[in-house]
């Protein structure tokens, strides 16, 4: 097993200077990320800080099966959307507290992505990013149709209500650190997948995996597990979004949220723990400040991508990480 | 008149009807796409942008230049085509060293680019686009009434995919262009000019596009979005069909335009989602495609 194997590499490792969860440079960043974030709400508005927060979540949880997964799906939307329709669904109709709301969007996330994800990793390359995006546009079609969903309309108005029944999510304060708790607690927890010996085993898989298979391991079953994992965390930031914006829509569903999610991961660097996070609020500000011209946004994003794939396919962070010579 | 479990004929068969033009877009879209897969190795995204182009340069043609829709069958391709060479040239071969999802990603940003500055200019409303008064009028058929606009569509797509596969599989250039997609290596030491071969594929695979989007102008209003969506379910046709066999996207794009329009008859909230069903069926049952070599 893989799991004894680096406990075995670690006990043979005489000294160990750094912390073995976690690098002191990621230390670092990750306690300048938080502090950052507890500061930025009294000096920006905090809806488009938790806008940022939950596109960032979900770019991250895209790029753990993109970046580390090397599995490039074209259908994240469907996760994403579909939790933020049972979230918004459970908090609304079934009058559930918005933690219960949210975990009932991941969890229909979570067995959205092992159904479509069986299926999908049947298939590689170019043909598993089609596949996605068919099943994902089959869930948008489901969401148009569905009587729960609402239609073009969307499901309107979500109580955001009380957070375990004690705290008042109304009020901006306590839904922003309900908000950055969820945001902190599932880029701890991607972080930690990515450096587990599951982890190693992906990477491993990614670079080699004739060599993977070679090795005794069930390569699929790591595929997929990897792919329910970022299903259930896009979902858990989709759901979020439904609770904080009131709203779920056909936007979350639809196939440019896909590609959205791609295009900040592709920006902000895939393949990189931070990339995602820069990548989302740079493409969260631009919508905002560009937001009146229309159509200038997807002919932007278009220009984004062109550019980032001809001349940048490292992302922002990536470049950065080569200058610094740390993997960030 | 006859009944068929309840359905009138008319009903069942106008609904076929509909469903084999479909399964015609969804045939000459397909076999673009795989014409250029073959060759390129890169799936292209700007496939729906470039159909839509066929049809706003035949709604330009008419409307700026006055030339009709029988010359716009032949011109819009062409230009499109020429079009799609110059985006080979100064983007997509670029890519052709790396990983294929680049190219994927990049011929994403390239229509998110095209459609939405069609966007920008012409709105999402669309644009009619009148039939030739050649193509008015129709036939009584006893059965159904088949509106000979319909027919031609049907007519023309099949001449173009049998066109197309001729070329590929008899002819010499269609030789060289088989062996350049088994070793593009070889191929270009026997003499022959691989990357002129490979720019005049993307071409052709976008003219074939930009020819079914003119065949759509009539039929359906010209739209920037028009491409969007029927994309997707094209890609969902290739990945049933497989991208290994000309014949193969052909027999699937028709037969699954076929059993949508069925499926609309029957059961129509299902017709949206048919395809993406039998998607899935057949990636459990035979997942490199009903025509496709396994891997």
């Amino acid at each position: 097993m893989a799991g004894e194997s680096d406990v075995v590499a670690a006990a043979a490792m005489p000294t160990v200077r750094e912390p073995a969860w976690m690098p002191r440079h990621h230390l670092v960043l990750f306690a300048l990320l938080l502090a950052g974030l507890l500061v930025a709400p009294f000096m920006l508005y905090p809806i488009f800080l938790m806008k940022v927060l939950c596109f960032a979540l979900f770019a991250s949880a895209f790029n753990l099966l993109l970046g580390y997964g090397g599995l490039l799906s074209f259908g994240h939307a469907a996760y994403f959307g579909m939790a933020s329709y049972v979230s918004a669904h459970a908090a609304k109709v079934w009058g559930l507290t918005p933690e219960l709301a949210i975990l009932s969007g991941t969890l229909i996330a979570a067995v959205l992505g092992l159904v479509f994800g069986a299926l999908a990793i049947r298939r590689q390359g170019i043909y598993f990013a089609m596949v996605t995006l068919a099943f994902a546009q089959m869930v948008y079609f489901f969401s148009l149709q569905a009587p729960f969903t609402g239609g073009e309309d969307g499901i309107q108005a979500v109580p955001r209500g009380h957070l375990f029944g004690l705290f008042d999510l109304s009020r901006p304060e306590p839904l922003y650190f309900f908000v950055l708790a969820i945001f902190f607690g599932g880029i701890l927890l991607i972080y930690r997948i990515i450096h587990s010996p599951f982890g190693q085993v992906l990477k491993a898989i990614r670079q080699n995996e004739a060599r993977a298979i070679s090795l005794g391991y069930q390569v699929n079953r790591y595929k997929l597990a990897v792919f329910v994992l970022s299903a259930a965390l896009s979902g858990l930031a989709g759901a979020t979004k439904a609770i904080v914006f009131q709203l779920a829509s056909l936007t979350d569903v639809y196939w440019a949220m896909s590609g959205e999610v791609v295009l900040m991961t592709l920006l902000g660097g895939m393949g990189t723990v931070f990339g995602p996070l820069v990548g989302a609020a740079v493409i969260v500000t631009m919508q905002n400040y560009l937001a009146s011209f229309g159509d200038w946004v997807t002919i932007i994003q278009g220009a984004i991508f062109v550019i980032a794939v001809l001349l940048f396919r490292e992302g922002i962070v990536g470049v950065i990480a080569k200058w610094t010579k740390k993997p960030l | 008149m006859f009944e068929l479990i309840g359905i009138p004929p008319q009903a069942l068969f106008g609904q076929l009807l509909l469903g084999l033009i479909n399964g015609s877009f969804y045939a000459v879209l397909s076999l673009g796409l795989a014409v250029i897969f073959g060759l390129l190795n890169i799936i292209n995204f700007t496939h729906g942008a470039q159909y839509m182009l066929g049809a706003f340069v035949a709604w330009m043609l008419l409307n700026y230049l006055g030339i009709g829709y029988w010359w716009a069958l032949l011109l819009a391709p062409v230009i499109v085509g020429l079009l799609g060479v110059i985006m080979e040239r100064l983007f997509i071969r670029r890519l052709y060293h790396l990983d294929h999802l680049y190219g994927l990603l990049l011929t994403f940003g390239l229509a998110l680019i095209i459609t939405g500055i069609f966007k920008q200019q012409f709105g999402v409303s669309g644009l009619p686009y009148s039939a030739p008064a050649l193509l008015s009028g129709g036939y009584n058929l006893g059965f159904m009434y088949l509106p000979v606009s319909r027919a031609w569509v049907i007519l023309a797509s099949a001449i173009v995919c049998f066109g197309t596969w001729f070329v590929i599989e008899k002819t010499r250039l269609g030789a060289y262009l088989r062996a350049a997609t088994e070793n593009p290596t070889l191929v270009g030491a026997f003499g022959i000019n691989v990357p002129l071969l490979i720019t005049a594929t993307y071409g052709f695979g976008v003219a074939l596009a930009a020819f079914a989007g003119v065949l759509a102008a009539p039929i359906y209003s010209v739209n920037p979005i028009m491409g969007e969506n029927l994309i997707i379910v094209v890609f969902a046709v290739v990945v049933i069909g497989g991208m290994g066999s000309i014949l193969g996207s052909i027999i699937t794009g028709f037969g699954l335009g076929l059993v949508e329009g069925l499926t609309r008859v029957f059961y129509p909230e299902g017709s949206a989602v048919v395809v993406f069903v039998i998607m899935a069926i057949v990636l459990l049952v035979k997942p490199a495609g009903l025509f496709g070599r396994e891997i």
